[in-house]
Protein backbone atom coordinates (compact mmCIF):
# COMPACT_ATOMS: atom_id res chain seq x y z
CA UNK A 1 0.00 0.00 0.00
CA UNK A 2 0.59 4.02 -0.64
CA UNK A 3 0.09 7.29 -0.17
CA UNK A 4 0.82 9.96 -3.21
CA UNK A 5 0.65 13.19 -1.87
CA UNK A 6 0.43 16.29 -4.36
CA UNK A 7 1.53 19.42 -2.60
CA UNK A 8 0.64 22.97 -5.20
CA UNK A 9 0.99 26.54 -4.15
CA UNK A 10 -1.89 28.27 -3.50
CA UNK A 11 -3.77 30.12 -6.57
CA UNK A 12 -3.53 33.41 -4.92
CA UNK A 13 -0.18 32.83 -3.64
CA UNK A 14 2.80 34.44 -6.02
CA UNK A 15 4.36 31.34 -8.13
CA UNK A 16 7.46 32.90 -9.78
CA UNK A 17 8.48 29.33 -11.03
CA UNK A 18 5.28 27.99 -12.33
CA UNK A 19 5.35 31.79 -14.17
CA UNK A 20 8.88 31.01 -15.35
CA UNK A 21 7.90 27.58 -16.43
CA UNK A 22 5.00 29.00 -18.71
CA UNK A 23 7.11 31.73 -20.34
CA UNK A 24 9.39 28.85 -21.37
CA UNK A 25 7.00 26.57 -23.08
CA UNK A 26 5.56 29.88 -24.70
CA UNK A 27 9.16 30.61 -26.05
CA UNK A 28 9.67 27.25 -27.11
CA UNK A 29 6.56 27.30 -29.18
CA UNK A 30 3.69 25.76 -26.97
CA UNK A 31 1.42 28.58 -27.56
CA UNK A 32 -1.85 28.59 -25.33
CA UNK A 33 -1.42 27.23 -22.36
CA UNK A 34 -2.79 28.72 -19.42
CA UNK A 35 -0.73 29.84 -16.10
CA UNK A 36 1.48 26.67 -15.19
CA UNK A 37 1.51 25.85 -10.80
CA UNK A 38 4.44 23.93 -9.71
CA UNK A 39 3.97 21.57 -6.63
CA UNK A 40 5.74 19.04 -5.14
CA UNK A 41 4.98 14.81 -5.62
CA UNK A 42 5.39 12.95 -2.09
CA UNK A 43 4.84 8.79 -2.56
CA UNK A 44 5.09 7.36 1.17
CA UNK A 45 4.96 3.59 1.22
CA UNK A 46 2.96 2.08 3.75
CA UNK A 47 2.78 -1.55 5.43
CA UNK A 48 -1.00 -3.67 5.04
CA UNK A 49 -3.49 -2.35 7.05
CA UNK A 50 -6.54 -0.01 7.19
CA UNK A 51 -6.43 2.56 4.38
CA UNK A 52 -8.80 4.69 6.28
CA UNK A 53 -6.36 5.00 9.69
CA UNK A 54 -3.60 5.69 7.34
CA UNK A 55 -5.68 8.61 5.64
CA UNK A 56 -6.13 10.43 8.83
CA UNK A 57 -2.96 9.99 9.97
CA UNK A 58 -1.40 11.02 7.31
CA UNK A 59 -3.96 13.95 6.46
CA UNK A 60 -2.99 15.39 9.99
CA UNK A 61 0.92 15.07 8.62
CA UNK A 62 -0.02 17.02 5.75
CA UNK A 63 -1.38 19.81 8.04
CA UNK A 64 1.47 19.63 10.34
CA UNK A 65 4.83 19.15 7.97
CA UNK A 66 4.27 18.15 5.01
CA UNK A 67 2.58 21.18 3.48
CA UNK A 68 1.85 24.31 4.80
CA UNK A 69 -2.10 25.64 4.71
CA UNK A 70 -0.55 29.08 4.22
CA UNK A 71 1.12 28.94 1.19
CA UNK A 72 -0.06 25.02 -0.41
CA UNK A 73 -2.97 23.41 -0.53
CA UNK A 74 -2.45 19.27 -0.90
CA UNK A 75 -4.20 16.16 -2.33
CA UNK A 76 -3.73 13.13 -0.67
CA UNK A 77 -4.75 9.73 -2.23
CA UNK A 78 -4.26 6.08 -0.59
CA UNK A 79 -3.49 3.15 -2.88
CA UNK A 80 -3.87 -0.57 -2.28
CA UNK B 1 21.86 39.71 29.55
CA UNK B 2 22.73 36.20 28.35
CA UNK B 3 21.66 35.26 24.79
CA UNK B 4 20.67 31.85 23.87
CA UNK B 5 22.10 31.23 20.18
CA UNK B 6 20.52 28.30 18.62
CA UNK B 7 21.84 25.64 16.28
CA UNK B 8 20.30 23.44 14.08
CA UNK B 9 21.90 21.20 11.24
CA UNK B 10 23.34 23.65 8.54
CA UNK B 11 23.02 26.47 10.51
CA UNK B 12 25.52 29.07 9.71
CA UNK B 13 25.49 32.50 11.43
CA UNK B 14 25.38 31.46 14.47
CA UNK B 15 28.87 32.10 15.29
CA UNK B 16 28.12 35.90 13.76
CA UNK B 17 25.17 36.38 16.15
CA UNK B 18 27.57 35.18 19.15
CA UNK B 19 30.31 37.13 17.90
CA UNK B 20 28.13 40.22 18.27
CA UNK B 21 26.39 39.07 21.59
CA UNK B 22 29.94 38.64 23.28
CA UNK B 23 32.54 40.70 21.06
CA UNK B 24 30.85 43.77 19.90
CA UNK B 25 28.11 44.29 22.54
CA UNK B 26 29.61 42.34 25.62
CA UNK B 27 27.48 40.26 27.20
CA UNK B 28 27.14 36.91 27.24
CA UNK B 29 25.49 34.11 25.38
CA UNK B 30 25.76 30.33 24.33
CA UNK B 31 25.20 28.55 21.37
CA UNK B 32 22.64 26.07 22.27
CA UNK B 33 21.85 22.47 20.13
CA UNK B 34 19.05 21.86 18.75
CA UNK B 35 18.79 18.80 20.64
CA UNK B 36 18.44 21.02 23.82
CA UNK B 37 15.07 20.88 25.97
CA UNK B 38 15.56 23.78 28.70
CA UNK B 39 16.26 27.53 27.67
CA UNK B 40 16.53 28.62 31.76
CA UNK B 41 18.96 31.25 32.41
CA UNK B 42 18.58 32.87 29.49
CA UNK B 43 17.39 36.02 28.69
CA UNK B 44 16.79 36.18 24.88
CA UNK B 45 16.73 33.57 22.32
CA UNK B 46 17.99 33.94 19.12
CA UNK B 47 17.40 31.92 15.83
CA UNK B 48 20.22 32.26 13.69
CA UNK B 49 20.21 32.24 9.84
CA UNK B 50 21.78 29.33 7.77
CA UNK B 51 20.05 26.40 5.89
CA UNK B 52 18.55 24.66 8.72
CA UNK B 53 18.01 21.01 7.17
CA UNK B 54 19.03 21.53 3.84
CA UNK B 55 15.90 23.46 3.56
CA UNK B 56 14.11 20.30 2.91
CA UNK B 57 10.79 20.15 2.51
CA UNK B 58 10.49 24.00 3.07
CA UNK B 59 12.53 26.69 4.73
CA UNK B 60 12.05 26.12 8.41
CA UNK B 61 9.99 23.53 7.98
CA UNK B 62 11.66 20.64 9.49
CA UNK B 63 13.93 22.53 12.09
CA UNK B 64 10.56 24.04 13.80
CA UNK B 65 9.83 20.48 15.09
CA UNK B 66 13.44 19.98 17.08
CA UNK B 67 13.29 19.56 20.78
CA UNK B 68 14.41 23.09 20.82
CA UNK B 69 11.53 24.44 19.36
CA UNK B 70 9.40 22.89 22.09
CA UNK B 71 11.30 25.75 24.92
CA UNK B 72 10.99 28.77 22.77
CA UNK B 73 7.44 28.59 22.75
CA UNK B 74 6.92 28.25 25.77
CA UNK B 75 9.65 30.76 26.61
CA UNK B 76 7.85 33.15 23.93
CA UNK B 77 4.27 32.29 25.70
CA UNK B 78 6.01 33.58 28.73
CA UNK B 79 7.00 37.07 27.24
CA UNK B 80 10.45 36.17 26.49
CA UNK B 81 12.17 38.26 23.22
CA UNK B 82 12.95 35.67 20.68
CA UNK B 83 14.53 37.02 17.47
CA UNK B 84 14.83 35.20 14.19
CA UNK B 85 17.46 35.79 11.40
CA UNK B 86 16.70 35.15 8.12
CA UNK B 87 16.50 31.25 7.85
CA UNK B 88 15.35 31.88 11.72
CA UNK B 89 12.36 34.28 10.51
CA UNK B 90 11.22 31.01 8.17
CA UNK B 91 12.00 28.83 11.03
CA UNK B 92 9.32 31.35 13.36
CA UNK B 93 6.58 31.97 10.88
CA UNK B 94 6.45 27.74 10.28
CA UNK B 95 6.40 27.20 13.78
CA UNK B 96 3.58 29.54 13.95
CA UNK B 97 5.21 31.82 16.41
CA UNK B 98 5.08 34.51 13.42
CA UNK B 99 1.85 34.99 10.81
CA UNK B 100 2.43 34.39 7.25
CA UNK B 101 5.65 32.74 5.27
CA UNK B 102 8.49 33.02 3.45
CA UNK B 103 8.32 31.97 -0.09
CA UNK B 104 10.87 31.46 -3.13
CA UNK B 105 11.98 35.25 -4.23
CA UNK B 106 9.80 36.20 -6.99
CA UNK B 107 13.32 36.48 -9.55
CA UNK B 108 13.81 32.88 -8.65
CA UNK B 109 17.46 34.18 -7.87
CA UNK B 110 19.38 33.80 -4.46
CA UNK B 111 19.70 37.42 -3.71
CA UNK B 112 23.05 38.69 -1.76
CA UNK B 113 23.49 42.16 -1.39
CA UNK B 114 22.93 45.27 0.86
CA UNK B 115 19.93 46.79 1.30
CA UNK B 116 17.60 50.03 2.93
CA UNK B 117 15.48 49.15 5.68
CA UNK B 118 12.60 51.36 7.07
CA UNK B 119 11.64 50.82 10.55
CA UNK B 120 7.56 50.94 10.72
CA UNK B 121 7.52 50.67 14.42
CA UNK B 122 9.88 51.70 17.18
CA UNK B 123 7.52 50.67 19.79
CA UNK B 124 8.87 46.97 20.10
CA UNK B 125 11.98 45.52 21.78
CA UNK B 126 13.96 44.85 18.99
CA UNK B 127 13.15 48.91 17.21
CA UNK B 128 13.02 51.16 20.28
CA UNK B 129 16.72 52.28 20.31
CA UNK B 130 16.62 53.11 16.38
CA UNK B 131 16.18 56.78 15.50
CA UNK B 132 12.97 58.22 13.89
CA UNK B 133 13.80 58.44 10.11
CA UNK B 134 17.16 56.76 10.17
CA UNK B 135 17.29 53.93 7.87
CA UNK B 136 19.71 50.42 8.53
CA UNK B 137 21.82 49.51 5.70
CA UNK B 138 22.19 45.63 6.10
CA UNK B 139 23.17 42.72 3.74
CA UNK B 140 20.87 40.14 2.92
CA UNK B 141 21.20 36.42 1.47
CA UNK B 142 18.49 34.34 0.51
CA UNK B 143 16.31 32.70 -2.35
CA UNK B 144 13.16 32.59 -0.48
CA UNK B 145 12.25 35.48 1.31
CA UNK B 146 9.41 36.75 -0.49
CA UNK B 147 7.11 37.56 2.62
CA UNK B 148 3.86 36.22 1.72
CA UNK B 149 0.55 36.17 4.09
CA UNK B 150 -3.28 36.54 2.63
CA UNK B 151 -4.90 40.14 2.74
CA UNK B 152 -6.81 39.25 6.26
CA UNK B 153 -3.53 38.74 8.02
CA UNK B 154 -1.72 41.48 6.34
CA UNK B 155 -4.35 44.04 7.31
CA UNK B 156 -3.90 42.64 11.07
CA UNK B 157 -0.16 42.98 10.73
CA UNK B 158 -0.61 46.76 9.24
CA UNK B 159 -3.30 47.64 12.11
CA UNK B 160 -1.84 46.05 15.33
CA UNK B 161 1.65 47.76 14.07
CA UNK B 162 3.27 44.23 13.47
CA UNK B 163 5.35 45.36 10.28
CA UNK B 164 8.57 46.23 11.91
CA UNK B 165 11.02 46.97 8.51
CA UNK B 166 10.36 47.58 5.44
CA UNK B 167 12.34 47.34 2.01
CA UNK B 168 13.05 50.95 1.01
CA UNK B 169 14.95 53.01 -1.46
CA UNK B 170 17.46 55.68 -0.61
CA UNK B 171 15.29 58.07 -0.06
CA UNK B 172 13.29 55.86 2.60
CA UNK B 173 10.51 55.21 -0.17
CA UNK B 174 8.90 51.78 0.23
CA UNK B 175 9.26 51.07 -3.91
CA UNK B 176 8.75 47.90 -5.73
CA UNK B 177 12.39 48.97 -7.21
CA UNK B 178 13.80 48.19 -3.68
CA UNK B 179 11.76 45.05 -3.11
CA UNK B 180 14.56 42.47 -3.68
CA UNK B 181 12.37 39.28 -3.12
CA UNK B 182 8.74 40.28 -3.74
CA UNK B 183 7.43 40.47 -0.19
CA UNK B 184 3.77 41.88 -0.18
CA UNK B 185 3.91 45.59 1.52
CA UNK B 186 7.94 45.52 0.67
CA UNK B 187 7.65 43.56 4.40
CA UNK B 188 11.24 42.57 5.12
CA UNK B 189 10.52 41.95 9.37
CA UNK B 190 7.29 41.49 11.41
CA UNK B 191 6.31 41.02 15.28
CA UNK B 192 3.90 39.06 16.94
CA UNK B 193 0.89 40.51 18.54
CA UNK B 194 2.68 40.94 21.90
CA UNK B 195 5.82 42.45 19.89
CA UNK B 196 8.32 39.68 22.00
CA UNK B 197 8.81 37.51 19.07
CA UNK B 198 10.30 39.08 15.83
CA UNK B 199 11.78 37.98 12.42
CA UNK B 200 13.29 39.62 9.43
CA UNK B 201 15.08 38.72 6.33
CA UNK B 202 18.44 41.19 6.54
CA UNK B 203 21.72 40.10 8.74
CA UNK B 204 22.32 42.68 11.41
CA UNK B 205 24.98 40.23 12.70
CA UNK B 206 26.61 40.84 9.62
CA UNK B 207 26.69 44.40 10.05
CA UNK B 208 27.72 45.08 13.47
CA UNK B 209 30.56 46.76 13.16
CA UNK B 210 32.23 49.59 10.95
CA UNK B 211 35.02 47.00 9.38
CA UNK B 212 32.20 45.14 7.53
CA UNK B 213 30.91 48.48 6.27
CA UNK B 214 28.07 49.48 8.34
CA UNK B 215 27.24 48.96 12.23
CA UNK B 216 23.41 49.77 11.54
CA UNK B 217 22.49 46.65 12.84
CA UNK B 218 23.72 46.65 16.22
CA UNK B 219 20.77 48.96 16.57
CA UNK B 220 18.79 46.27 16.47
CA UNK B 221 20.76 44.01 19.70
CA UNK B 222 21.18 47.51 21.42
CA UNK B 223 17.32 47.72 21.58
CA UNK B 224 16.70 44.38 22.57
CA UNK B 225 19.38 45.08 25.46
CA UNK B 226 18.02 48.36 26.22
CA UNK B 227 13.89 46.48 26.46
CA UNK B 228 15.55 43.51 28.72
CA UNK B 229 17.29 46.09 30.97
CA UNK B 230 14.26 48.24 31.80
CA UNK B 231 12.45 44.89 31.96
CA UNK B 232 14.71 43.78 34.71
CA UNK B 233 14.54 47.28 36.13
CA UNK B 234 11.42 47.20 36.52
CA UNK B 235 10.88 43.75 38.27
CA UNK B 236 13.51 44.65 40.67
Amino acid sequence: MKATIIVTPKKAVLDPQGKTVANALEQMGYKGIGAVHVGKYLEIELPAGDPESWRKQLDQACHRILSNPVIEDYHLEIEA
Amino acid sequence: MNFAVLQFPASNCDQDALHVVQNVLGHSGRLLWHKERSLAGFDAVIIPGGFSYGDYLRTGAIARFSPIMQAVQTFAAQGGPVLGICNGFQILCEAGLLPGALIRNRSLQFRCEHIFLKTAAHDSPFTRQIPEGKLLRLPIAHGEGCYFADDATLEQLQAGRQILWQYVNAAGEPSDQANPNGSLRNIAGICNPARNVAGLMPHPERASEEILGSADGRLIFESLISWLQTKLATAA
